[in-house]
């Protein structure tokens, strides 16, 4: 047996400490040192579908761009209508290359016309700082806010009793992608509507050093519901399932927001955007690839970076993965545009096996959307 | 506590002999290490294999980790309620978590494995 390599001593959370005392297994992700899982992946999956589960997603990067260019700017930086945010409202954007390639996806957070947070990956939290400050124009001033917070998503369908518990006012009246200051247990917070799961949930952003405080409340306000802290490996299958793509595995700097599936976070009307040149050459010569979503037919996990092989061409996997809810292995690959329809038969070499598996409608998982109560 | 009679390999698979059989699975720190197993290939009746080669993979959700065999010999048995069950593994891994049964082709290779005594310490020094 070859067992994984861990424990490279990077960056901490203001939780680390309490990660470890709950028995958390520690990995390196994008240069910070994370609980992987707590109690198990498939068990924590399964508390988030079906009851709550509380995740330490502090490692992402928060930047504030301020002043009275602010929204202009980000008009020039990413390719979703920022004029259309209303404050308090936020959406799924990027930046982009000048090829119309990822230098990451991220959330755009509209406070006020002059008062912007973008959430935006671990990995490229630096990346897209020095990106941003050196191709925005105008009246700004930016900051790189990410070690001041913590950042404690809270996920499931128990997710609105559960903070509402905990909120100075009623997180269950913001709408899906709204967003609201509030007190979080007496600390200032900023709660959004949002999250990485496919499930009803909220993401609360709070002072660094109010995390743990927070954290251990979510949890003893949960334990009557089974409500359990989760890791970044529950994460990846639960957002895996319902499709959402991941910096680094789906998208990169070679994958344009058409490729990606992705198309609906650009504007093209909205007037000029970094990278819209190549976006609009690339709709008008044709998407080469799609990044689709496929099951397997064979036995085995196809997983990233394994080979496809379709009767148009060659692909790549982009995840792959168990799928908790479906007890079946599931993937996203990027294939050739003519190989992508649903129902597209390809094969993956699977460490030197070619498996078969077959392009599926996606998202894989979709939550029943209920009145919550 | 892993049992004592049993023999270890240091990429932690563990073999029971009885008679010309052996038995091969992989040792509880190690699906401790893997956390829950979801996939299994096991090979087909009838391979041979020298020791320390490779005779299948281990997946659990977030990785892919290769078999070795600790003893040489031919695959006699697979256990086929584990590759359909692989959470077997982790609920009983010296016990129905086993993984497939060997014709040995030699009882040399056995007495070269660590003991349970010399397992436990060899895991706790690589876990420092």
């Amino acid at each position: 047996m070859s067992l994984p390599n861990e424990g490279v001593a990077l960056k901490r959370t203001p939780l680390y400490s309490l990660h470890r005392e709950l028995g958390a297994k520690i990995v390196e992700f994008g240069g910070w040192e994370m609980p992987v899982q707590y109690s198990g992946i498939l068990e924590e999956h399964r508390a988030v579908r079906e009851r709550a589960g509380i995740f330490d997603v502090s490692h992402m990067g928060e930047l504030e761009i301020r002043g009275p260019g602010a929204l202009e700017a980000l008009q020039r930086l990413t390719p979703n209508d920022v004029s259309k945010l209303a404050d308090g409202r936020c959406h799924y954007s990027a930046f982009l290359t000048e090829r119309g390639t990822y230098v990451d996806d991220l959330l755009v957070y509209r406070r006020a016309a002059d008062n912007f947070m973008l959430v935006v990956n671990a990995s490229n939290t630096p990346k897209d700082f020095a990106w941003a400050k050196s191709h925005a124009t105008g009246d700004v001033a930016m900051e790189d806010r990410t070690e001041d917070y913590a950042l404690l998503s809270v996920q499931g369908p128990r997710a609105v009793a559960l903070c509402s518990r905990l909120c100075s006012s009623d997180p269950s009246q913001l709408p899906y992608y709204g967003f609201s200051t509030m007190e979080v247990l007496g600390a200032p917070a900023l709660v959004s509507r949002t999250g990485y799961t496919g499930e009803d949930g909220f993401e609360l952003c709070v002072p660094a050093q109010d995390a743990e405080r927070i954290f251990r409340r979510l949890l003893e306000e949960g334990r009557g519901d089974d409500v359990l802290p989760c890791g970044l490996g529950a994460r990846d299958t639960l957002r895996l399932e319902a499709k959402m793509a991941l910096y680094g595995n789906d998208i990169d700097d070679t994958v344009t927001p058409w490729e990606a599936d992705l198309g609906w976070t650009v504007k093209m009307k909205k007037g000029d955007f970094i990278g819209r040149d190549s976006l609009e050459r690339q709709k008008q010569e044709g998407v080469p690839r799609k990044l689709v979503g496929f099951e397997m037919t064979d036995r085995g996990i196809a997983r990233h970076g394994y080979p496809a092989r379709t009767a148009s061409g060659p692909g790549v996997v982009t995840s792959g993965t168990h799928s908790p809810t479906f007890a079946h292995p599931i993937g996203l690959a990027l294939l050739p545009t003519a190989a992508s329809a649903v129902g597209t038969e390809f094969s993956v070499d699977i460490r030197g096996r070619q498996a078969r598996a077959r392009v599926v409608e996606t998202p894989f998982y979709k939550r029943k959307k209920e009145v919550s109560a | 506590m892993n049992p004592e009679d049993l023999r270890y390999a240091a990429s932690h698979e563990w073999v029971r002999v009885q008679g010309e059989t052996g038995t091969v699975g992989i040792t509880d720190h190690a699906q401790k290490e893997l956390g829950e197993i979801v996939y299994l290939e096991l090979p087909e009746v009838g391979h041979v294999y020298n020791a320390q080669e490779e005779f299948g993979t281990v997946e659990s959700v977030k990785a892919v980790s290769e078999l070795f065999t600790p003893v040489s010999g031919e695959v006699v048995e697979i256990n086929k309620a584990a590759v359909s069950e692989p959470g077997i593994v982790n609920d009983d891994p010296y016990g129905d978590g086993w993984l497939i049964k060997v014709k040995l082709s030699t009882d040399e290779e056995v007495s070269k494995l660590m003991t349970a005594e010399q397992y436990d310490a060899y895991v706790q020094a690589e876990e420092k």
